[in-house]
């Protein structure tokens, strides 16, 4: 029970990979936002119970840390759902190959990044 | 008693084998309510994100009629319902595969899906109490 045994699945001991750093990004995104629905029902609450508290939790989403929380989740919201459509079609049996596992990475990476730039202009520009 | 003659294939019973369930005992129901829930969650976090960047920093009446709208209450319901539990889906399958203490991980599984329950009747009442109070 004491043995310091290694984890599954070992991350350390391969060199990463465009596959296995998407794979784990994709854990570590839906973590991310299953911790951070905390906000979500906070908002919600304050939004139900009105008043001086609701203006209080507002301020906090518009300094500019919650806004970089803010962020942080509307981009993990964007990875996790496009990959998880890439992980769907999968399951179908849709692009499997070599190839078609890094064609999916792409295009996964390159709507996350044009998501980014649309939420970064929507959440600090306008 | 009659002797099977080949070597056996499998060390799991026919019984076993024909109700499909492995050693999780619930065979692949797991893995398939995480793809129904995540399919189900497309559109209403497509819609709900969206609305909620066009009402953004919106004062509390702006918000709140928002929800108070029939097709947004419901919308924002079922998101909370079906996110939340497939959230707790997720989680579980990490604790799984980090947590190899019994004890650490059944206790770990059991927190996570209170908090996870608990995040979801907060965020629904609340939404119940936007939705159903009287007046503004």
């Amino acid at each position: 029970m004491t043995q310091k045994r290694p984890l599954s699945p070992h991350l350390m001991i391969y060199r990463p990979q465009l596959t296995s750093m998407m794979s784990i990004t994709h854990r570590l995104s839906g973590v991310a936002l299953a911790s951070g629905s905390i906000f979500l029902v906070w908002w919600l609450v304050a939004l139900a119970y009105g008043g001086d508290y609701y203006q209080m939790v507002q301020g906090i989403a518009e300094h500019v840390l919650g806004r970089l929380a803010l962020l942080g989740f509307y981009v993990a919201v964007s990875y996790h759902m496009a990959n998880g459509i890439r992980h769907l079609f999968w399951d179908f049996g849709i692009g499997l190959s070599l190839d078609g596992v890094y064609r999916g990475g792409y295009i996964v990476i390159g709507f996350t990044a044009l998501s980014a730039l649309a939420g970064i202009a929507i959440l600090f520009l306008a | 008693m009659s002797k099977n003659t080949s070597a056996p294939q499998s060390l799991r019973s026919p019984l076993g084998r024909a109700k499909g369930l492995g050693s999780s005992r619930s065979g692949v129901s797991h893995w398939w309510v995480q793809r129904l829930t995540a399919m189900g969650m497309l559109p209403l976090v497509l819609y709900c994100l969206i609305s909620f960047i066009l009402i953004a920093d919106a004062d509390l009446d702006t918000a709140r009629s928002w929800i108070r709208q029939p097709f947004n209450s419901v919308a924002m319901i079922l998101l909370l319902a079906v996110g939340f539990y497939h959230a707790s889906l997720g989680l579980q399958v990490v604790i799984e595969d980090y947590i190899s203490t019994k004890t650490r991980r059944i206790l770990s599984l059991a927190f996570t899906k209170m908090i996870m329950t608990a995040f979801a009747v907060m965020s629904i009442y609340s939404i119940l109490l936007i939705a159903l109070a009287d007046g503004v």
